[in-house]
């Protein structure tokens, strides 16, 4: 292991048909926690596995690591298979969910441990925990135990824990999710400062999209063991492939209705309530069942726009006002931001609504699986 | 200000509740009177009697005083000196080594950490060689050392501080390495103060301790006169040998349980029987089924290996014995502790490069010290205050609790007795206080952690195999030893003429009151249980659930009663209600009555009742208990509506482990019971005694079906009836 270089070459992960089948402890019945899952991650990227509970990203994350065994594909890092590698053995480093630091140690000593195995030299272990201690602002800290620490600090000491040994990946299930809603947003940005500093590779695990959006280069949405969707935040937010990534990403109205003529790249859609335009890439056929994906504050309301609907809804949250307006058949929710100087409508008033072609993305219906 | 106000409306609040008063004023005098009286009395016997006068003669006559005074002496001088040069040439080199240009310190330094390690287990291996082979070389030249004149112990002095040196660098490096000498911060620095001391201290007293142990251990060996001095270094073997034993088997069994995947039926059948054993485990059976098997008739020395003058008698057998009685009380504590451990720990120890052997030594065992520490001691002091074993089985190897049996019934030495009792207790109590306010605290510091997902288990044949098959091989062997008394029982001359018979039963109800003895033993057992499970519960909540001033008194001496071996208070009961409360004739008639004996039943199940008791308190959230007093229940009405029904599983269970532990008592009992009673351990007692096996097994195997029937029978009700299920049901 070339220790002596300060700052490592970051390796790259690579799933090739991933596998793994576990029991049903109710039924007995065999089944897919992670199905023929294909990943490339390159190397110094920050990845997010993001997906409800039970998708499968843990246990993908565990077959890294290698705690888990997949059943059937390959797992590469550094382009080097590594299946049949312990986790010992694995140039991988985790952060727990649990912190899981070693509360006989102090937190010197629970930061050393991975260089003591290594056999570093003493003076040399001080040095670089005394280092990474500093990079997660721990400096002083070195005789607590861990016990002592709060919950932020006991997440940074698991983060030096993990980073002290220079992995060529690192990675994270679900390391924030034991800590209060401020000290996330806090740390999710300390960790992707620590990351983007050290250039090293990392794959996260969680199932909050806001904070999947906030950290990651690119975001794996995964569902029921396959892989939903992979792209960056915005492509994810913005060029949702199915409702349920529309939905799982942020809030999100869906209009049904038949796609019409494409003229310029902007296809026409028949709803119920009138006539909606969508930008696409590739024109859908004439007739064909589709919806319309918009987020809510893509949305304007007005008293004149093409799609009218009537206030059922409103309600004021100070950044913005929040409406659900129904359109048709639809329920539509809308964030009106800024609201100050605008009109405010109140419940059962007629209103229109319209959205930008460019700012809403067209999906057939039907896609989904 | 405001704390004393709310101090006194707690009082006030308390007062106003008038049950809960009575129910405290009653416990406190019950625990007073029967619990801390007869100790008290001891205490006095063994140093006063009406023709003496205040005296320590009682004490200088069961020790020889010479040589514990001069032991003391000797233990004091070298262990002072030479822990004080320990300490301070471990300073020296621990500050030597940051001065970066004294490179022989530096050097130096190096080879400490691993000296530390090798230098003390020599030591304590060649002490322990010395102490179990009394009369063997290491011994006689160890005694020369500490008996020799000024030249010798002064050499021994050096000695023990070169070996400690190490340590102390260990200990102290720990400390030091990271502090900052320029830090002003004036608490740091205190606290490290603070720490060091406490660390310099402990390894002198442990210097001290040891070496006073082994002087004694020394002299016993060599000045035989003194049969007590004997006893207590007997005793203090076994006890350690067991412990250490019973706590090495009960963590591979926990550990094979919690760790290992092996999913047979096979071996989760054996792990249940291994943890039901304590409940229902008479006293004597397996002393009776070691001599049966392994004594001089025995089946598997005679008739297997055909070894005709084995002699299981004496200190093997009664280690051997102990330990298959007290390790399921070790697993079942470590099966408890390792489930703590959150398994993420293990997972980030081997994702960071550590072997599975390495992750053992460097997370799970350190975590577990603590509670290995608790194992070993609690085991320990259930090993000295054992009484049936060694009576059975240790042949002419005294320990303190047979000894004082001995010296109240045969030698009808009242004083001696009861310095010697107390001798035993100051030894149990010391004892119980490091398990209770040290390690047991350590354990809940360290082990809190929930498991945060289950634990990967291990698969590796090369560790499955080796470890479960030894598991049960040891575990068949207990079992084995059970089967056997039942056969005992059976058998017409055991060891020569294997026909069945029934004669011994016949013999049992027949010639010697089997009835009697069955229906005695049943009584004041089944009058006993539901006392002690309704006075624990009790206790229990008021510990757990009230806050007021003799809490903290109540909990103490309920607990206080684990670590007073049944002989002690069976000698305490004899002097202290003989001739009534404080000799005035007051209560006088309960003495050599059935209400004494199920007085003591309750007092020496009390302790375990407590502690299950508190345990299932704890899991109730305290708004269930305090909606109910919010909607008007008083406080007899919360207990009886809505705690009670909650932990009504714990209180059966309760129940029946009282009922069983009375039923299975003997220690207390022997010294307490007049012929009017015939209780079915007394007679087991008696017959092995004389060698009449068959009739003793045929009573223990009597009180085997009794014990096992009503664990059996409690399991079915509370699947009937319990909490548990009726919650299941709603579900």
């Amino acid at each position: 292991m070339s220790l002596k270089k300060t700052v490592k070459e970051p390796k790259g992960v690579k799933l090739d048909h991933i596998s793994k089948i576990y029991q049903d402890p109710k039924t007995g019945k065999d089944f897919f926690a992670v199905h023929d899952v294909s990943l490339d991650i390159a190397p110094g990227s920050f990845v997010t596995l993001l997906g409800p509970s039970g998708c499968g990203k843990t246990t993908t994350l565990r077959m890294i690591a290698g705690f888990e065994s997949p059943d059937s594909g390959e797992i590469y890092l550094g382009g080097k298979p590594i299946n049949a590698l312990t986790p010992n053995k694995r140039d991988t480093a985790m952060v727990f969910q649990s912190y899981a630091l070693f509360p006989h140690y102090n937190v010197f000593d629970n930061v050393a441990y991975g260089l003591r195995l290594r056999n570093v030299p003493r003076d040399e272990i001080v040095k670089r925990v005394k280092d990474i201690l500093a990079l997660v602002e721990l400096s002083g800290m070195e005789q607590r135990m861990t016990n002592q620490l709060s919950g932020g600090q006991q997440q940074r000491v698991a983060l030096a824990r993990a980073l002290v040994v220079e992995p060529g990946v690192l990675l994270f299930d679900e390391p924030l999710s034991n800590l209060d809603a401020k000290l996330r947003v806090q740390m999710r940005t300390e960790i992707r400062r620590i990351q983007q500093k050290l250039g090293i590779t990392a794959i996260y695990v969680t199932h909050d999209q806001s904070e999947a959006m906030a950290i990651s280069d690119q975001i794996i949405l995964m569902r029921k063991g396959v892989i939903a969707q992979m792209g960056s935040p915005t492509q994810i937010y913005y060029r949702p492939n199915s409702e349920f990534v529309a939905d799982f990403i942020g809030e999100c109205n869906f209009l049904r209705g038949k796609a019409g003529v494409t003229a310029d790249g902007v296809t026409e859609v028949l709803l119920d309530a009138g006539s909606a335009y969508v930008r696409t890439d590739t024109a859908p056929f004439r007739g064909t069942p589709c919806e319309i994906v918009v987020r809510p504050e893509a949305i304007t309301i007005a008293e004149s726009g093409s799609l009218p609907c009537t206030v059922e809804l409103s309600c004021f949250m100070g950044s913005y006002q929040n409406y659900h307006v129904r359109v048709g058949d639809t329920l539509v929710k809308i964030t009106d931001n800024c609201p100050v100087n605008k009109r405010v409508f109140n419940v059962d008033e007629h209103a229109a609504i319209s959205f930008d072609p460019g700012s809403v993305h067209l999906l057939k219906v039907g896609d989904e699986e | 200000m405001s704390q004393r106000q709310s101090a006194s409306l707690d009082r006030k609040k308390l007062l106003a509740d008038p049950v809960m008063v009575t129910t405290i004023v009653l416990l406190i005098v019950f625990l007073c009177v029967f619990i801390l009286y007869p100790l008290a009395i001891l205490l006095v016997d063994s140093v006063y009697s009406d023709q003496t006068g205040l005296t320590a003669g009682f004490f200088s006559s069961i020790f020889g005083k010479d040589t514990f005074g001069s032991s003391f002496v000797t233990a004091l001088l070298i262990s002072i000196p030479a822990g004080a040069a320990a300490v301070f040439l471990g300073l020296t080199l621990v500050t030597g080594e940051k001065k970066k240009n004294d490179g022989f310190v530096r050097s130096l330094c190096r080879v400490m950490p691993p000296l530390s390690l090798v230098l003390p287990i020599l030591a304590a291996a060649a002490y322990i060689i010395a102490v179990f082979d009394s009369g063997g070389a290491v011994a006689h030249f160890l005694l020369r050392v500490f008996r020799g004149g000024f030249l010798p112990r002064f050499a021994a002095l050096l000695v023990q501080a070169v070996l400690l040196t190490p340590l102390c660098y260990r200990l102290f490096d720990g400390v030091l390495r990271l502090s900052d000498p320029a830090s002003s911060d004036e608490a740091e620095k205190n606290a490290l103060k603070k720490k060091l001391i406490v660390r310099a201290a402990t390894l002198i007293a442990v210097l001290f301790l040891v070496n006073l142990l082994v002087i004694i251990f020394l002299n016993a060996s060599v000045d035989g006169q003194y049969r007590f001095i004997i006893a207590i270094s007997n005793t203090l073997k076994v006890g350690f040998l067991v412990g250490i034993l019973s706590a090495g088997v009960g963590l591979l069994f926990a550990y094979v349980e919690v760790y290992v995947k092996v999913r047979t039926r096979f071996m989760a059948g054996l792990f249940k029987v291994v943890s039901m054993l304590p409940v229902v485990s008479p006293p004597f059976v397996l002393s009776l089924s070691m001599i049966m098997l392994f004594g001089k008739a025995g089946i598997i020395t005679r008739h297997i290996l055909g070894i005709y003058d084995n002699n299981v008698y004496g200190f093997w057998g009664i280690a051997i014995v102990q330990t298959m009685t007290f390790f399921p009380v070790c697993y079942m504590m470590f099966r408890g502790l390792l489930k703590n451990i959150d398994p993420s720990m293990e997972e980030a120890a081997r994702d960071m490069g550590a072997s599975r052997f390495k992750v053992f030594t460097s997370v799970t065992l350190p975590l577990l010290l603590p509670g290995i520490g608790n194992a070993f001691l609690v085991t320990f002091i259930e090993s000295i205050a054992d009484f049936a074993n060694p009576m059975i089985i240790g042949g002419s190897y005294d320990t303190l609790a047979t000894t004082i049996y001995l010296q109240i019934t045969g030698a009808y030495d009242k004083n001696g007795a009861c310095a010697m009792a107390v001798v035993l207790l100051a030894i149990t109590m010391m004892m119980f206080a490091v398990q209770k306010y040290v390690l047991e605290r350590k354990t809940a510091a360290t082990l809190t952690g929930k498991a945060s997902r289950a634990r990967m288990l291990i698969e590796d044949k090369s560790v499955i195999i080796p470890l479960a098959s030894l598991c049960t091989m040891m575990a068949l062997f207990v079992v084995i030893m059970y089967i056997c008394v039942p056969f005992g029982a059976l058998f017409k001359t055991w060891g020569r003429d294997f026909t069945l018979t029934t004669k011994w039963f016949e013999q049992v109800f027949k010639k010697y009151h089997g009835f009697k003895a069955f229906a005695d033993s049943f009584l004041l057992s089944f009058i006993a249980a539901p006392i002690t499970a309704l006075l624990s519960m009790i206790i229990s909540y008021l510990v757990v659930k009230r806050k007021f001033k003799a809490k903290g008194f109540i909990e103490l001496v309920s607990m206080l009663a684990m670590a007073v071996p049944g002989t002690v208070l069976g000698i305490g009961y004899i002097r202290g209600f003989a001739g009534g409360l404080f000799h005035t004739g007051i209560m006088k008639g309960i003495y050599g009555s059935g209400v004494i004996l199920v007085i003591v039943f309750v007092v020496r199940s009390l302790p375990t009742g407590t502690r299950s008791g508190i345990s299932a308190l704890r899991q109730i959230d305290k708004s269930i208990e305090e909606s109910a007093y919010d909607m008007g229940a008083d406080s007899m009405k919360v207990f009886t509506s809505v705690t009670l029904p909650l932990i009504k599983d714990s209180f059966l269970s309760g129940l029946v482990t009282a009922f069983v532990r009375s039923i299975t008592a003997i220690s207390a009992i022997i010294l307490l019971v007049t012929p009017s009673y015939l209780l079915i351990t007394v007679q087991i007692n008696e017959f092995a005694e004389k060698g009449s096996y068959g009739i003793a097994c045929a009573f223990a195997t009597i009180l085997i079906g009794i014990t096992y029937g009503s664990v059996l029978l409690m399991n079915l009700i509370i699947r009937a009836f319990g909490t548990s299920k009726t919650i299941k049901e709603v579900e």
